[in-house]
């Protein structure tokens, strides 16, 4: 059985920081493929289109009948353990650091035996649940967890390195002003942070919620305006490198396309919020939590980011904001390129229309503020990177992946009755 | 006559050598978080003060600090130029780049509705209330500013707009009123510590925002966002009120100054 993860003591203020250090990070670009799917919370394996064999680790050719036709599948994520071994020494930093060590292989339903990570409850020769997770390099790897949820299971010490559990960590939202920063800040006290930053830009304008807001166990309103170089420098200041995990709920959302606005005011501010707004954000709290990444249970864990699903194709409705949030997903990408090797995970949550006032005439189905706290949870807890959520969401996705020139078609064609 | 104007400069000068003339700043600090007036959210909105570094003595120029700073032309305290509004539109010399200059430099009366402003946030200024203050002062000058004074300067926070659902409760003037000073003093300009020259619910008077509506009709300018006027006598001091030379603009944050005599005692 997991033990209870504990409070983390208070840190010891003589003992330095440990550096991040990384497991292998080496892989085939075939293999990226499993990465891909790992940052979206998906088990897959390459399936030959020809025998449907399932091949395990990726290969350029099917070793059965010799195709080349090996797709990406999602596979039944079902196993039973086979063999298992406890590291105790290692001659990488990383596991040497974290020693003993649990791997073990793993028969998988699917067909193939695979290496992977086992948890703490998994018993030998037992049945188990595979996952397929980012690490702290930020590559794919396979996790063997018990079939039947056990206590404590999250608590697991090698689990808990491929998640961003909020539980005992303080977490900064960077806008408190609305119901979705307001869930946001809910969600995460119901889950355990031990403290929670509440940004609020303008507090000489009141807000719906304010009450209810420093009510929540944890929390703490500060100022911040993401629009201001200064305010976001300050409020970085003042905190030091608290912010375990930062939840970016400041959006700016406008209906119209180019030829729809008058002048660039309104797309400046757009572009304020969503994109230097994240940007400003990065410079001040980007290089607390990477030097953070790997500090005891309530290391840096995650950087979150809330993006409209319109970031990966324009919906000219609301043309010039789909473009700043273009801008924000580019930057997001970026971001994951500053953080790469530090154990900080970027998550991208890409929504479908949201229930606020801004997107108000839309058509169902929306996606409630609720939701999208809740999915924020999930994705933190699981250590999932990338997340669509919403039908509308799962359709622009889908369609991106097929064929995103045809995607930009759909979006952009005349539309009945417009 | 240019040997009088002379005598008049040096008297000056060394008044305000000798301090018996004092210099006040009716200036807030330019300030990213200092309030700004609110539009309803479908409304183009003012933009706040914002600054962003080019350089500090870094890699970016070693030895120099200097930065870009961006805001509305309504942002802080600032003035207002007859073509911010629709009625003076059309009205010649009314940007801030084309007011004569002499405008920025004017006899100012201060009439002082701190107590009244205190006692109710939705003080309304009427012609009676000027005429009962003209009682007290003399009857206001032609060609002068008059400021109105609320203390409200001294307000921060939430409680500056002092926004609720209904929207903004704020002192202002009325209708009549900001006739009165316009048609029959035949001001220069109106000014006061608030966001705007308006009062808070002035979009409820007739007509809608009338210190606005009329004061811009009739060619004249606004103050608003001051501070200090607690500093400045009823009547006798010079206001120094000159706005950026933005090429038609219709406002323009600025620096105002008054220039006080001190009893010497």
């Amino acid at each position: 059985m997991t033990e209870a993860l504990k409070r983390p003591p208070k840190k010891d203020p003589q003992k330095r920081t440990a550096s991040p250090t990384l497991p292998p990070f080496a892989r085939s670009r075939k293999a990226i493929a499993f990465t891909a799917a790992a940052a979206e919370g998906r088990f897959a394996l390459q399936v030959c289109d020809a025998c449907e064999h399932v091949t395990y680790p990726a290969r350029e050719v099917c070793p059965k009948c010799w195709s080349m036709d090996l797709e990406w599948r999602d596979i039944p994520d079902g196993g039973k353990l086979i063999s298992e071994t406890t590291l105790r020494t290692s001659v990488n930093t990383y596991f040497r650091e974290r020693m003993p060590w649990r791997i073990g292989t793993i028969q998988l339903d699917a067909g193939p035996s695979v290496l992977a990570h086992i948890h703490g409850d998994v018993g030998e020769f037992e049945r188990v649940r595979m996952i397929a997770r980012t690490d702290k390099s930020g590559q794919g790897v396979m996790m063997a967890l018990p079939e039947k949820e056990t206590p404590n299971m999250a608590d697991d010490r090698q689990l808990r390195t491929l998640t961003c559990n909020p539980k005992f960590r303080r977490a900064l939202v960077t806008d408190g002003r609305t119901e979705l920063g307001q869930r946001v800040v809910k969600a995460l006290a119901d889950a355990g942070a031990s403290r929670i930053f509440v940004g609020i830009a303008e507090q000489w304008r009141p807000y719906d919620g304010s009450e209810e807001l420093q009510g929540i166990p944890g929390v703490e309103v500060m100022p911040l305006d993401v629009t201001d170089t200064i305010s976001v420098n300050e409020l970085a200041a003042e905190m030091g490198d608290k912010a375990d995990i930062l939840i970016n709920t400041a959006e700016y959302v406008r209906p119209g396309s180019a030829m729809q606005r008058h002048g660039v005011t309104l797309a400046r501010d757009e572009m304020e919020t969503n994109y230097f707004g994240l940007m400003r954000l990065i410079q001040a709290f980007g290089h607390g939590m990477k030097a953070r990444g790997a500090d005891g249970d309530n290391s840096a864990c995650a950087w979150v980011n809330l993006l409209s699903v319109y970031a990966l194709s324009n919906w000219p409705v609301y043309g010039t904001t789909s473009a700043s949030q273009a801008a924000a997903l580019s930057l997001s990408q970026s971001l994951r390129g500053d953080f790469a090797g530090s154990g900080v995970k970027v998550i991208n949550v890409l929504f479908g229309p949201l229930e606020e006032s801004w997107r108000q005439p839309l058509p169902p189905p929306k996606v409630t503020p609720q939701r999208l706290a809740d999915t924020v949870i999930h994705a933190l807890t699981e250590g999932i990177e990338n997340v669509t959520l919403g039908p509308v969401a799962e359709d622009v996705v889908r369609r991106y992946k097929e064929d995103p020139f045809v995607l930009e078609r759909e979006l952009t064609q005349l539309q009945m009755g417009m | 006559m240019s040997e009088q104007n002379s005598n008049a400069l040096q008297a000056l000068a060394g008044a305000l050598a000798a301090g018996s003339i004092e210099t006040v700043d009716l200036t807030h600090t330019l300030d990213p978080d200092f309030p700004v007036i609110v539009l309803p959210p479908e409304f183009g909105q003012c933009a706040r003060f914002r600054v962003e570094e080019v350089s500090r003595y870094d890699e970016r120029g070693p030895a120099w600090y200097w930065r870009n700073f961006t805001c509305s032309e309504h942002t802080g305290t600032h003035f207002d130029a007859p073509i911010h509004w629709i009625s003076g539109k059309d009205l010649p010399d009314a940007s801030v780049d084309s007011i004569p200059a002499d405008a920025f430099v004017r006899p100012v009366c201060v009439i002082d509705c701190s107590g009244e402003s205190t006692a109710d946030e939705d003080f309304l200024l009427t012609p009676e209330f000027i005429q009962a203050w003209e009682k007290d002062h003399g009857v206001i000058p032609e060609g002068s500013w008059v400021l109105m004074r609320t203390d409200w300067s001294k307000r921060s926070g939430a409680d500056y707009l002092n926004m609720r659902e209904d929207g903004a409760h704020t002192p202002g003037p009325t209708g009549d009123a900001v006739k009165l000073l316009v048609e029959e003093r035949k001001i220069i300009g109106f000014g006061t510590e608030t966001v705007g020259t308006d009062a808070g619910q002035a979009t409820h008077l007739s007509p809608p925002y009338p210190a606005h509506y009329l004061l811009h009709g009739a060619g004249k300018y606004g103050l608003q966002c001051l501070a200090n006027l607690d500093q400045l006598p009823a009547t006798g001091a010079i206001l120094v009120c000159p706005p950026l030379k933005i090429k038609n603009g219709s406002g323009s944050p600025l620096r105002v100054l008054a220039l006080v005599e001190r009893d010497s005692e």
